[in-house]
């Protein structure tokens, strides 16, 4: 039978402390710590020998040696002697392995505890060159942009096609299911309302007008941003991760051609596509709901619908998407090329392509609203 | 071989020049100046994490140098405009510490892009090409494979290929052998020797492999961590036979002399 392991104190003269280890000192159950010894030495301040002695040392893993590095550590900055008797001989050699290369104590790491007001400076200083990282990325895939329309830009066209299939076709069934549901929650809504003055029918114009002009272009943009956005960053990320990106660089291929156009050039031309047919499906899903409503039929529904609309509501509608479109890939691009070297990086970069999508959509509807609402259309 | 490569006139292609390499304000090496000749299979040698990569992202354009500057030839790397700098490391090929290959193309795709981008070649040649240089790392046959389908060992070679796909003047090469089987990190040597041979390209070879440095340097740098700067140039089997640098003895020995 083997006992836990268990430490004993001799004193064998007044300046010499004995310690007796014995039993079982393995990790698994709670081991005498090196505090003890130290708690000790509180009350016999004129020791300065230890001997350590094994006696009845049953078995032992890392919390014998764990022990014994602290009371080395120990010892060492209190200039006490230690010495060790009977203990096994892999203990020694474990022990001055772990001694054999000192402990790095470089600048690097102890950057130390930062304080509220430090943090506070370095985030905002953060802040404002994470803005101009993000200017001078717009500027170049500007550059990039007009290089493309001057026929000189350097991008593999399968790229743009696999692009293009994995934001349109694949993105359809979820852009079908949110703007649908949304057509009909806005249906609901505003039904309810209207409903008490007896103007029912008025729900057509409201879900026309808000899908069509806004919320089709917002919902495929959000849709977009957590589907497509976080994918191009993921993938840039692993592209940066693997050096793929500098092995682009060192051959002279811009990966903001390479990479980024075909990517926003996709987004760009397939938002407004999927806006518009989003526009539908919302519409669809309000009729749905307005139908149920006394009083409304498919037609009058339709008639409603069709002289609420105009051109300008469309155009607006559709030139949001295609904004949309730049910066969901904008953003997830430029997290992913900014991604630092470690898988953590990767993912830490789609979370942040997603929120910065999405501020960017609410800012940039909030600017297109604004404007339109000055032009009076 | 090497009373023959002594032979050629020493013809710098490379200088490094109180070179001082940085992150932020983490000083990685200070105070570098070495030089690479002509056909040189130069090893950059030193423990892990002393900045042999960092020193290669420096070189080849990647990162630029806190202090100092590189020559390439006579143009200052990294002073000169960004058109200059992209026309001299066009120059050079690069073969990554992880492959690198572009994982969304095949190896075929991956070696053609450099041809197509550089060349006015037709398809048919650069077909031609991909297959001469794959089939010179061994790869002949591995057209149509994606890297996630190869091998660690094949990814480098592949690697290779592609670095050479241009017939650059100077290929770097960051820790060729590190993660392959013995086996495979001989072949590979024996490659990057059998190209400096024939095609009389400068190899830049960062690594601490111990049996390829001394098989395939004749040249060297040695960087020490401790003391963030290089402490020794020169043939390594020179330097092994010569030193009395407690550190690079210590490496160039794996520490078994020490020991004794
Ligand atoms: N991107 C980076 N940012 C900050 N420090 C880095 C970065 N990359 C490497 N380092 C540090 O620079 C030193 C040299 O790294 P590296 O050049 O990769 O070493 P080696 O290739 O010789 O193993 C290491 O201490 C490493 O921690
Ligand atoms: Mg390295």
């Amino acid at each position: 039978m083997s006992m836990t392991g268990e430490l004993l104190f001799e004193q064998s003269s007044k300046d010499t402390l004995r310690l007796i280890l014995s039993g079982r000192w393995k990790l698994e159950k709670d081991l005498p710590a090196a505090d003890e010894v130290v708690r000790k030495l509180g009350d016999a301040p004129e020791v300065c020998n230890i001997d350590l002695e094994a006696r009845g040392l049953d078995a032992w893993d890392s919390g014998l040696l764990v022990f014994l590095t602290d009371l080395r550590k120990f010892c060492s900055e209190k200039k006490i002697r230690l010495k060790g008797k009977n203990l096994p001989s892999g203990v020694l050699s474990m022990l001055k392995l772990a001694a054999a290369v000192p402990e790095k104590k470089d600048a690097r790491k102890a950057e130390g505890r930062v304080t509220f007001l430090i943090d506070l400076g370095n985030q905002t200083v953060d802040f404002f060159r994470s803005c101009g990282d993000l200017l001078e990325f717009v500027g170049e895939a500007t550059v990039a942009f007009s290089k493309l329309l001057r026929g000189k830009a350097q991008y593999r066209r399968s790229d743009l096609w696999l692009i293009l299939e994995s934001c349109s076709a694949q993105a359809v069934p979820i852009v079908t299911l949110i703007s649908f549901l949304v057509g009909m929650i806005l249906a609901f809504i505003g039904g309810i309302q209207l409903q008490m003055f007896g103007a029912q029918i008025y729900v057509a114009d409201l879900v026309a007008i808000a899908m069509v002009r806004l919320m089709a272009a917002i919902m495929t943009g959000i849709v977009m941003a957590g589907r497509t956005g976080g994918a191009f960053a993921a993938q840039l990320g692993t592209m940066q991760v693997n050096q793929e990106i500098d092995a682009l660089k060192t051959l002279g291929i811009s990966p903001m051609e390479f990479l980024v156009l075909p990517r926003m050039l996709a987004l760009a031309l397939m938002m407004p596509l999927l806006a518009l047919y989003a526009n539908i499906m919302g519409i669809l899903g309000g009729a749905l709901v307005g139908m149920s409503m006394p009083g409304i039929n498919l037609i009058q529904y339709y008639n409603q619908t069709v002289a609420s609309l105009n051109l300008w509501h469309l155009g607006i509608g559709l030139f949001s998407s295609a904004v949309f479109g730049v910066i969901v890939a904008l953003a997830g691009c430029m997290r992913g090329i900014q991604c630092g070297r470690s898988a953590s990086a990767v993912g830490e970069a789609a979370t942040s392509a997603v929120v910065t999508a999405i501020v960017g959509i609410i800012l940039a509807t909030a600017i297109i609203t604004i404007i339109t609402n000055m032009l009076g259309v | 071989m090497i009373a023959a490569k002594e032979n050629i006139k020493e013809d710098a292609h490379i200088i490094v020049k109180d070179l001082t390499m940085a992150y932020g304000s983490f000083v990685v090496m200070q105070d570098l100046n070495f030089k690479i000749n002509r056909g040189d299979v130069f090893i950059i040698m030193g423990g892990s994490g002393c900045g042999k990569s960092t020193m290669m992202t420096i070189l080849i354009g990647l990162k630029s140098p806190a202090k100092g500057q590189v020559f390439y030839d006579d143009v200052d790397f990294w002073m000169t405009d960004e058109e200059t700098r992209n026309r001299i490391i066009r120059r050079a090929g690069v073969m990554y510490q992880s492959g690198a290959l572009w994982s969304s193309m095949t190896l075929e795709e991956n070696l053609a892009l450099p041809l197509e981008t550089y060349t006015d070649l037709r398809p048919g040649q650069i077909h031609e090409v991909v297959k001469l240089k794959l089939s010179l790392v061994g790869l002949a046959g591995f057209e149509d494979f994606y890297p996630s389908e190869i091998s660690g060992g094949m990814q480098k070679r592949a690697g290779i290929a592609r670095a050479m796909a241009l017939d650059p003047e100077i290929l770097f090469f960051d820790e060729p052998s590190a993660g392959l089987d013995p086996v495979s990190a001989r072949r590979l040597d024996d490659l990057i020797v059998q190209l400096s041979e024939s095609l009389g390209t400068t190899m830049v070879v960062v690594t601490h492999e111990l049996a390829s440095i001394f098989t395939i340097g004749n040249n060297s740098v040695f960087l020490d961590a401790s003391k963030r700067t290089m402490t020794a140039i020169g043939d390594p089997n020179k330097l092994l036979a010569e030193t009395k640098d407690p550190a690079l003895r210590l490496f160039l020995t794996r520490g078994e002399e020490s020991s004794g």
